[in-house]
């Protein structure tokens, strides 16, 4: 691992830690996916996640989130172990993410998709239920904030591309999560659809949302991200601020080669 | 306009006394022994539906859990005339019944828990031919010799003991769909449906899926038992291989598909139509031609209504382009365009 994120590290360690990942390994088979990751990252971080294809970066966000189980390591959330959490636990203790590929419920209308979250994971956080017309308005406010307010009705069969991704980042949203972990969100959209959803996050992040943001486009990342971490082969090779990473030798060779 | 349950409850109630009322009038018991088939249907379409049309997971063992019902009634009489016990009403029969097969429903349910599509389908088919197998060594219940029950020719108030089953199904089969009905307002209901459309993100959302899916497995199965054991008093001979028969299954499936699965009301439609066509069929044509009626009907609805008839009608109601909510899109409106 490089040295240019000690520093960054450090002051990380000072505030407070949201997400804590020790010694985190994960196989499938004989191929090792991640080796011996080691991250913190703050509350009211926004940290990026980069790497090449097939460097890790789900795996471990699927390991993070539960969907995965990972063999070695511990997974803290805010000082809880999350080892042997299902997925569904997790993110009633405030650890919410959307898919690489949106996933929404296809038979439930948008409004429907942003009610799942809130009627499950929000009223086991709260341990109460919103009334009735509290989670009709929660669901509406949100598809708003998302730029999705006119389509409540509709099936996610009507909506775009962008459309799908604000609607997977808004369910996310709705889960109302302490770390919110971005996968891929801005993947095959327009230079402006990229700003709507990169100024939704930064909106999200100034409201108190700690934000991992997963992206293969660089320009997306470099403006986003306060932090970067990045993952070759399943290990971190670098970590600390996106300017300084971008300058390491070892982050040059993984993406531009030797 | 949502109708409150108890309204609910009320007016099906008031249906239900209406139709027994009229049954009466026609004077003719053979309505009775119809009807009564029709109305088992409603309530295994209806619990199969629970975790098929709502849950997504097919079952393929509703045949299992309705002759577990049905043996569980077997078992109690027998131990009741053996030792000259006070008999024991249909009612409690159909609780005992629906404890047994939600307990194998809960069981099915944690065994089968990590299995998804067709998988999951091999799973609940297995489970009825090991359940049939150990029925058929169990000598207690007839074995493969079979049951017989002998029932009561009358009940005090109703007259001929046959009505008194049929009025037991039919209220067995408003609390079946009022349940439905129920489930699918609820946050059970949109749990449901989360997982039916995609679990890993359901998972992500907050869904308990797996407890959830226990819920669906326990309370569909148990149903199917309640459904299942009034059976031997009606049919006075019991068999292994009628009661696990693949007309359960099929029925069971072929019901709310062809109703549509999204809701209570397109099991309870599918339910009346194929069974009601059925006994039509047995007393014109042949008993040996309800299957090949379904199956037909099946392919049919398959190709030109996969979301059965209330589907049909939902996009039929819904045929404004502009402003298109219903279950399918008007694909044939986009030129070119291959659906």
């Amino acid at each position: 691992m490089s040295t240019v994120g000690a520093a960054n590290t450090s002051s990380a360690a000072a505030t407070d830690t949201l997400l804590q990942v020790d010694n985190l390994g994960k196989r499938f088979g004989g191929f090792v996916a991640l080796e011996n990751i080691v991250l913190s990252v703050a509350a009211g971080e926004r940290v990026g996640l980069i790497g090449p294809n097939g460097s890790g970066k789900s795996t471990l966000v699927n390991c993070i989130c539960g969907t995965l189980r990972n063999e070695q390591g511990t997974v803290y959330f805010g000082h809880r172990k999350l080892d042997g959490l299902n997925a569904h636990q997790r993110t009633h203790l405030g650890l919410a993410r959307s898919f690489q590929l949106p996933r929404p419920f296809v038979s439930l209308t948008l409004a429907d998709n942003i009610r799942i979250p809130l009627i499950y994971a929000v009223a086991a956080r709260r341990g109460s239920h919103y009334a009735a017309h509290e989670i009709e308005e929660r669901c509406y406010a949100l598809l708003r904030e998302v730029g999705l307010g006119d389509k409540a009705r509709r099936l996610p069969r009507d909506l775009t591309q962008v459309e799908m991704r604000k609607l997977e980042l808004a369910r996310a949203m709705a889960a109302e999560p302490k770390l919110l972990i971005a996968d891929e969100a801005m993947a095959g959209l327009t230079h402006s659809e990229i700003e709507d959803i990169l100024s939704l996050l930064i909106r999200l992040n100034e409201q108190g949302v700690t934000i991992i943001l997963i992206e293969h486009i660089m320009s997306a990342v470099m403006s986003f991200s306060r932090r970067l971490i990045v993952l070759v082969s399943g290990r971190k090779i670098a970590d600390g601020m996106p300017d300084q990473v971008m300058r390491d030798p070892e982050v040059e060779r993984a993406y531009l080669g030797q | 306009m949502i109708v409150r349950t108890p309204v609910f409850l009320l007016i099906w109630l008031g249906i239900c006394a209406l139709v027994f009322a009229a049954s009466i009038g026609l004077n003719n018991d053979y309505i009775f022994f119809a009807g009564y088939v029709v109305l088992q249907y409603v309530v295994l379409s209806t619990a199969w539906n629970i975790l098929g049309g709502y849950c997504g997971y097919v079952n393929f063992g509703s045949a299992a859990f309705f002759a577990l019902g049905a043996y569980s009634s077997v078992a109690i009489y027998r131990l009741v005339t053996e030792n000259d016990l006070y008999g024991i009403p249909i009612p409690v029969l159909m609780l005992i019944g629906g404890v047994v097969s939600g307990v194998v429903g809960f069981g099915m349910g944690y065994l089968t828990l990590r299995l998804r599509g067709a998988f999951f389908a091999i799973a609940t088919l297995a489970l009825a031919v090991v359940l049939q197998t150990l029925v058929v060594n169990w000598d207690y219940v007839g074995g493969s010799r079979g049951a017989y029950i002998i029932r009561p020719e009358q009940i005090a108030p109703i007259g001929n003991y046959i009505r008194y089953l049929f009025l037991i199904m039919m209220l067995l089969a408003v609390a079946a769909i009022t349940i439905a009905r129920l489930i699918e307002h609820s946050r059970l209901g949109y749990g449901f449906a989360s997982i039916r459309d995609d679990e890993l993100a359901a998972e992500a959302s907050g869904v308990p899926t797996l407890r959830l899916k226990l819920v669906a497995t326990t309370i569909s199965g148990a149903l199917m038992g309640m459904a299942g054991a009034p059976f031997p008093y009606y049919i006075g001979y019991l068999q292994p291989s009628s009661t696990f028969g693949l007309d359960y299954a099929v029925n069971s499936i072929a019901m709310p598909l062809i109703g549509g699965t999204t809701g209570w009301v397109g099991p309870l439609i599918g339910a009346l139509l194929l069974g009601s066509l059925q006994q039509i069929a047995t007393v014109t044509i042949s008993s040996a031609v309800n299957l090949l009626i379904v199956g037909c009907l099946l392919v049919f609805f398959v190709i030109i209504a996969p979301n059965g008839i209330v589907g049909l009608i939902h996009t039929y109601l819904q045929r404004k382009p502009e402003d298109f909510v219903g279950r399918r899109p008007v694909e044939t409106e986009i030129p070119g365009q291959v659906p």
